[in-house]
């Protein structure tokens, strides 16, 4: 099927620790198509940021049949995954790490450089994504001049500026307030239905869950139940603000 | 991307300025010291060809043999028709008789007694015509401190210093005590007409310039010289083509059985000045090479530290998908960029002081008491063509190798781990 983004079968990771192997994915099945807004959600330790890792082409796994982007990790190199994630990937951290020498502009700039993008079109590209996180006042400022909230959004900015196939994000909410929370929610789910990006988080934080269309909870490595869900109507889109 | 780079390097101080500053100090020190070195060499060989070896030299085998005692018994004989025939030979040299001697110096008081006395050093020249050459390749004229230059034989320039020890002054009569060529005694009034400072602890200590027909007359050495010095006509010493003509020449009249041949010598091949030059090359190169390894070793460890401040900046950019090899390119592009920086402003830093040292010199006449190497007091640097690069070389090296071992890191760099590393 053209729209799957990810598909994933009997997928295990088994971390080496010392003479023992310890199991973080358990024969994971998961498929995720384009255009989902899903998240994973568990437990500490239950093997999300492990999962996204694999789907970020960051690590591979050790058993099973890894699919991203219509690449089977299995045999991919390690030139060809990072131009896989330069091409089509974005990811945000849980800390927001912009780089600090250079600006806002910069920053989000960056992934465009990497690819080689002619300057006009970049510069397009940046303050279509700073525009649309609400942040084309603050395009000269350095990251340290930034709030959490405003930091976490240029990250946001930086991962859809080159309009990738799937951005993953793990945890981003985690060091914002609940107010800042809300906004960087809502300016993601506005991107998803505007570019048709496909969104995948990890958290275990409910202001998240709220927001999300797909619930993927995983539970020692296994994933235990996978719910759509109809998100609440309260939540206004990014473009009410 | 190269702007993108360039912005980090200049924004971020710490990323360009230490490594700038260690490349620009060891290349400045690298151009200093070797401008320095090949000053002093440059002084030396001058300044040893000017009063001693020439650029080539003519002497016999034997003379050469026992030169230390300035051996006149072994003397060239027709030296007149030696040094016409080398002149048609090879034009393109200069040649002069010269004698040295040495002998006694005994100064009389007014009863005809002896005052003083000391051993003195002689250098017989052509002196007495108003342009001899000798007077401008001993610069006579600007050494002269009181007096005039000799107007007739029996006329002698005494040093300064030698002067002053003695009590005499321009005017005076002064006794030679010696040998002749023949090894029969020699005591002969000289009259002062003039003393000279050459600025060369050796030469000033106590010399006497003389006329070379006073001397012949003197040490009975008609027709004969000591040696017959050859000078390139622009004064550029060259060592191949010097080696060139003494080889031709050997050829022709070193007639191997006979120890009054004539033998042609270049200035390196006197005084030990080869092994002294090829030793002082070896041992720049060596101590270049070796400075070189230190700032590598240096600037690695500069690498290692800005690997760290850098971490996060690099797993970003690993994140993002840059490939590890041009992540590492771009880290020794960056260095390369900064070095070319650092070893620029080092190099014309290091050529300002060489330029100054080279213009102003230093003065070591205290130091220089003791010495016996021919070398001006005053020392200076020289700033040949290869100053130029002789310290940017070695620097560019020292910081691209520096950052190609630091830099390494990054291919050990997992970027599974990145996700964990950006939740602190
Ligand atoms: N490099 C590693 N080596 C060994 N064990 C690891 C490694 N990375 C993760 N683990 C283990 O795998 C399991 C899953 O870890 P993972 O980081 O995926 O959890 P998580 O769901 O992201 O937890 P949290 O919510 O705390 O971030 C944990 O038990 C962890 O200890
Ligand atoms: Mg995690």
């Amino acid at each position: 099927m053209e729209n799957k983004i990810v598909e994933l079968q009997q997928v295990d990771k088994a971390y080496r620790m010392g003479r023992h192997e310890f199991l973080a994915l358990k024969k994971v099945n998961l498929v995720i198509e384009k255009g989902e807004f899903c998240g994973l959600v568990g437990p500490s330790g239950s093997g999300k940021t492990t999962l996204l890792n694999i789907v970020g082409t960051l690590d591979t796994p050790t058993a099973g049949r890894a699919m991203v982007l219509n690449h089977g990790l299995e045999n991919l190199t390690h030139r060809q995954a990072a131009r896989l994630r330069s091409r089509y990937i974005g990811f945000i951290f849980q800390t927001f790490n912009l780089l600090p020498v250079y600006t806002v502009y910069e920053n989000v700039e960056f992934p465009l450089l990497l690819l080689g993008r002619p300057e006009p079109e970049r510069h397009k590209m940046v303050m279509e994504a700073l525009e649309s996180v609400h942040l084309l006042d603050k395009l000269d400022n350095r990251p340290a001049q930034l709030s959490g909230g405003e930091s976490q959004r240029v990250a946001i900015a930086r991962s859809i500026v080159k309009k990738p196939q799937l951005v993953l994000a793990d945890e981003p909410t985690a060091n914002l307030d609940a107010e800042n929370s809300h906004h960087i929610l809502r300016i993601m789910r506005e991107l998803n239905s505007r570019y048709n990006i496909t969104f995948l988080f990890s958290t275990h934080d409910e202001k998240v869950i709220s927001y999300l269309r797909r619930k993927i909870s995983l539970v020692d490595g296994r994933i235990v139940s996978d719910e759509h869900l109809r998100p609440e109507e309260n939540h206004a889109t990014a473009s009410d603000l | 991307m190269i702007r993108f780079l360039l912005k980090g390097i200049i924004r971020d101080r710490s990323r360009s300025f230490f490594p700038g500053i260690i490349v620009s100090t060891g290349v400045f020190i690298t151009v200093v010291m070797y401008c320095w070195v090949q000053g002093i060499f440059n002084d030396m060989f001058s300044v040893t060809a000017r009063f001693q070896t020439g650029h080539v030299k003519v002497v016999t085998r034997a003379y050469h043999e026992e030169e230390k005692r300035l051996p006149n018994d072994l003397a060239l004989l027709q030296s007149d028709s030696l040094s016409a025939a080398l002149q048609q030979q090879y034009p393109q040299i200069i040649w002069k008789e010269r004698i040295r001697f040495a002998g006694l110096l005994d100064v009389p008081d007014e009863n005809g007694e002896t005052r003083v006395q000391g051993p003195v050093f002689g250098m017989a020249l052509n002196l007495l015509t108003r342009d001899a050459f000798d007077r401008k390749i001993l610069d006579l004229e600007m050494t002269l401190t009181a007096g005039h230059m000799p107007d007739n034989t029996g006329e002698i320039l005494i040093t300064e210093q030698f002067a002053g020890r003695l009590n005499i002054q321009p005017g005076d009569t002064v006794t030679f005590m010696g040998m002749t060529m023949y090894g029969s005694m020699v005591m002969q009034n000289l009259r002062i007409s003039g003393t000279v400072k050459f600025g060369i602890s050796t030469m000033d200590r106590s010399t006497i310039i003389v006329d070379i027909e006073t001397a012949r007359e003197m040490l009975d050495m008609q027709n004969a010289a000591g040696e017959i010095v050859g000078f390139f006509r622009d004064f550029i010493y060259r060592n191949e083509t010097a080696a060139d003509l003494a080889g031709e020449f050997n050829r022709n009249y070193s007639h191997s059985g006979d120890e009054f041949a004539p033998t042609m010598l270049t200035l390196v091949d006197q005084g030990g000045l080869r092994e002294i030059m090829s030793y002082t090359r070896t041992m720049m190169a060596v101590m270049i090479v070796i400075f070189m390894f230190i700032l590598s070793v240096i600037l690695w460890n500069t690498g290692l530290i800005g690997g760290i401040r850098r971490y996060r900046e690099i797993g970003i950019r690993l994140a993002m998908g840059e490939p590890k090899d041009k992540l590492y390119f771009t880290m020794i592009g960056e260095a390369a960029l900064i070095g070319l920086f650092g070893s620029a402003i080092g190099t014309v830093l290091g050529l300002l002081v060489a330029w100054y040292l080279q213009r102003y010199g230093v003065d070591l006449t205290g130091v220089m008491k003791n010495v016996n190497v021919l070398l001006a007091n005053k020392l200076r640097a020289q700033i040949t063509p290869v100053s130029y690069f002789v310290g940017f070389i070695p620097g560019m090296f020292a910081i691209i190798l520096g950052t190609a071992l630091s830099g390494l890191g990054i291919y050990k760099r997992s970027t599974a781990s990145l996700f964990k590393e950006f939740e602190e």
